[in-house]
């Protein structure tokens, strides 16, 4: 479902080093008009709705209206993404509205150290099976 | 037609930046960042720079950008000759054994990883029923490394909280990258927002001296020289037409951004190809494309066709399908259920319905006769919410779909439907290049192994992920042991050939020229037309794209003849297809987002012939329900029980396949 920027919330991202949305789309389509800054989808017929520019909009301006070729109006999903937990609102055409929390990492984010506590690599096993942590499974 | 040449007469001439380094990883999703995480560790001892290239933001690239919530290759207390067992059922019978098994043998350890990292994963709870990854923190339950029960859903199927899975997973791979920065003291050796077009070959002949590709960004063109690289980019996407070609076209199931950018560029370097006649076409959920696995598997709901009849069990389709593809059939791996499937759609029994409240009905009987109605009831509330993340994880718009459609899978059933065509090597397909094995691995034969795991046949040239052939099933836990696998025996090569300087054919300024054709072309004959996007002299990407499905779905079966084809429609379409590769040597882009799609959509196109051509060589249906040869309508294992290999000559623009033997290794 294509995303859509609310023009009165966006604020380009003014105060950031850079746009949000359109550092992270993994499709490149989130492009800043520069004269009104304001952020807007330029491809949408690509769009994925992967909901990443949704997540990470610093202002909650984007949201994402159902691909007009085949879903109705009138329904709503907006999550809003915690550091350690992400709450959905899924509002139905009908009006049923339903609440969803569900965890998304168990670590701090930023905290990874991805070799600490890990053994070296060994060179004498570089050209046999096995990563630097640990040898292949045997059966 | 005359030939368009960039001499900067009406573009801007780019800056070139070049970056010389001895590993370069190309594409940052699972198969990338595993390599990273695995080359940098080795890398930092010796002192070796590595560098990765994505063309999007790592955080959130490649085929997990969305999420998952489920991680589909985990051997845990299974045996890895099982796995190999299923995965060479499931893609009929031809499977390159050693790659599965050295997967197989491996894959924990990054699933272990991505758990220590941070990623929820789900663990069976002290009454049998499933703790989300908080809960289960809470409740004391120990790891997966420390011996943890995790939630199977099939047999190598475990479920997680996957929402972050790819911010997880990426984190570590920056953080890895990071450490080799501050060894070797490179600047930068994290590119992002860089596409990598094309391979150039080195004047050796023999291997790729310089990855070449441009910002998505600024006016800057790269150019990556290494002693070896790693493809690790994805498969090919909407290089058929796909079944919405309004807004919904960019829903496709597998990621859309998936470009074919990695077959491109192994073709180009003159890699050979196994199995690209292979493709995917899932059944999913209809338009959203929402997954199906945890509604078949978790929740154990049947698919039936609108009278409520499991077309797996018609005994005539099912008589008709051991006839023509045998024990095969017999099987009921995944491309036959499809052809099942589609038998009862053919006969007008359509739609075909996942009977979700069935299932949600059986589930809250049994909840209530082992819990009695207060506690069954909260049972049912926690599956109705794990049901819902099944969609939010990975496929939102599929939620969204139920929420616009008044659908509450309690009450009622939903479509499901096969999609348009998708190549890929690792999922449940196997489409990519042929590449060594590990060689350890008994009764691996001669033509199985050539020195370095995973590297193509050309030399320094190693793959990971979506562009290994032959070896499917490895999700993203497996592209991601892939890719350090391949990282491992990357750099063993590369301290096995230090004295390797690459030298490219092109020169930075042929190179420059190059990439920005596109827009030499458009500038110079923008304004010969009133409207800039309808004019004689070139073609946009859009089009591009567009004949290319077209000439796809009408001639390598798409959906619009129900997956059939034949040698003459194959023919007849590779000719289209000739004229349009030649028709995208005048491509146009007014700007840098236009430039890379211009290159995306030749990258499709040079994966599709592959496609076709294999298609065409192959006399025989091995993949019934992904597609037909409607001239050869059954499995002939007489005379096709084997590789199709084939290398691309990209200066002389010609073909050769031929057959590779297929060994088994596992009984």
């Amino acid at each position: 479902m294509p995303s859509f920027v609310i023009t009165e919330k966006c604020d380009g991202c003014k105060a950031q080093d850079k746009t949000a949305c359109q550092y992270i789309c993994p499709h490149d389509l989130m492009a800043l008009d520069r004269e009104k800054m304001k952020a807007y989808n330029q491809e949408p017929e690509q769009c994925w709705e992967c909901f990443n520019c949704v997540k990470i909009c610093p202002q909650q301006a984007i949201e994402v209206r159902g691909y007009s070729d085949f879903v109705p109006l009138g329904s709503s999903t907006i999550p809003l993404r915690g550091t350690d937990s992400i709450m959905w609102t899924i509002k139905f055409r009908n009006g049923i509205l339903k609440r969803f929390k569900f965890p998304i990492r168990t670590t701090v984010e930023g905290s990874v150290d991805p070799y600490a506590g890990k053994p070296a690599p060994d060179f004498s096993t570089i050209k046999q099976p096995g990563f630097f942590t640990a040898p292949a499974r045997k059966e | 037609m005359e030939k368009e040449t960039c001499t900067f007469s009406y573009c801007e001439k780019p800056a070139v930046t070049e970056v010389e380094c001895d590993l370069l990883i190309l594409g940052g999703g699972m198969a990338g960042c595993g390599a990273a995480f695995e080359a940098c560790r080795w890398a930092n001892e010796k002192g070796l720079k590595v560098v990765m290239v994505d063309k999007a933001a790592t955080d959130r690239s490649g085929a997990v950008a969305m999420g998952l919530s489920a991680i589909n290759t985990y051997i845990g207390e299974n045996k890895v000759e099982d796995y190999v067992r299923y995965v060479r059922n499931d893609l009929m019978g031809i499977i390159r054994e050693d790659l599965v098994f050295d997967l197989g043998r491996h894959v924990d350890d990054s699933v272990q990883h991505f758990e220590e990292w941070g990623l929820p994963i789900w663990k069976k709870g002290d009454d049998g029923f499933s703790l989300d990854g908080f809960q289960a923190a809470e409740a004391g339950k120990k790891s997966l490394k420390e011996g943890g029960t995790p939630v199977r859903t099939g047999k190598w199927q475990i479920m997680i909280n996957g929402e972050s899975y790819k911010v997880i997973v990426a984190e570590a791979a920056k953080k890895a990258l990071a450490t080799n920065r501050e060894k070797t003291g490179m600047a930068q050796n994290h590119f992002e927002r860089v596409f990598i077009v094309k391979a150039v070959k080195d004047t050796n002949g023999t291997n790729v001296a310089t990855a070449i590709g441009f910002s998505t960004r600024e006016n800057k063109i790269y150019s990556f020289k290494a002693k070896a690289m790693i493809c690790a980019t994805a498969g090919a996407v909407n290089c058929f037409r796909p079944r919405s070609v309004g807004e919904g076209m960019g829903r496709t199931w597998y990621p859309v951004f998936s470009a074919g950018s990695g077959y491109a560029f192994g073709m180009q370097a003159g890699a050979e190809l196994t199995l690209m006649e292979n493709r995917f076409v899932p059944a999913r959920f209809k338009d959203g494309y929402g997954p199906v696995g945890a509604w078949f598997l978790f929740f154990k709901a049947k698919a039936t066709d609108s009278y409520g009849e499991d077309y797996c069990a018609n005994k005539e389709y099912f008589d008709d399908a051991v006839a023509r593809y045998g024990d095969y059939a017999k099987g009921l791996g995944t491309a036959i259920r499809n052809h099942l499937m589609m038998r009862a759609m053919k006969d007008g029994k359509g739609p075909i319905l996942m009977q979700t409240p069935a299932a949600m009905a059986a589930l809250g009987a049994a909840f209530t006769e082992k819990l009695g109605e207060k506690e069954g009831k909260k049972k049912m509330k926690h599956l109705e919410a794990e049901a819902w993340e099944d969609f939010l994880d990975m496929a939102i718009g599929q939620a969204s779909i139920w929420a616009a459609t008044n659908i509450e899978p309690d009450k009622s059933a939903s479509e499901i439907m096969p999609t348009e065509p998708y190549l890929l090597g690792s999922h449940a397909g196997c489409a990519g290049f042929w590449v060594s094995g590990p060689g350890d691995i008994a009764g691996t034969p001669d033509h199985y192994s050539w020195g370095y795991n995973r590297m193509s046949t050309v030399p320094g040239l190693f793959m990971a992920g979506d562009v290994v052939g032959a070896s499917g099933h490895k999700f993203s836990s497996g592209s991601h042991a892939e890719g350090r696998t391949a990282a491992k025996a990357a750099l063993a090569y590369i301290l096995d050939h230090m004295d390797y300087k690459p030298s490219p054919k092109m020169s930075l300024d042929e190179i420059a020229a190059e990439l920005y054709l596109p827009f030499e072309i458009y500038e110079k004959y923008k304004t010969y037309t009133t409207r800039a996007d309808i004019n004689p002299n070139y073609i946009g990407p859009k089009a591009l794209q567009l004949r290319l499905q077209k000439i796809a779905d009408e001639y390598f079966g798409g959906v619009a003849t129900w997956y059939m084809t034949s040698k003459t429609m194959l023919e007849e379409g590779l000719r289209k297809l000739e004229m349009l590769k030649e028709d995208a040597a005048k491509m146009a882009a007014k700007d840098l987002h236009e430039l890379l799609r211009c290159f995306e959509n030749y990258h499709r196109i040079l994966s599709v012939e592959a496609h076709a051509r294999h298609i065409l060589f192959r006399e025989e249906s091995r993949y019934p329900g992904y597609y037909y040869r409607g001239d050869y309508n059954k499995i002939d294992d007489s005379n096709w029980k084997c590789f199709t290999n084939s290398r691309y000559d990209a200066e002389t623009n010609t073909w050769e396949l031929k057959k590779v033997p297929y060994v088994q290794m596992v009984k």
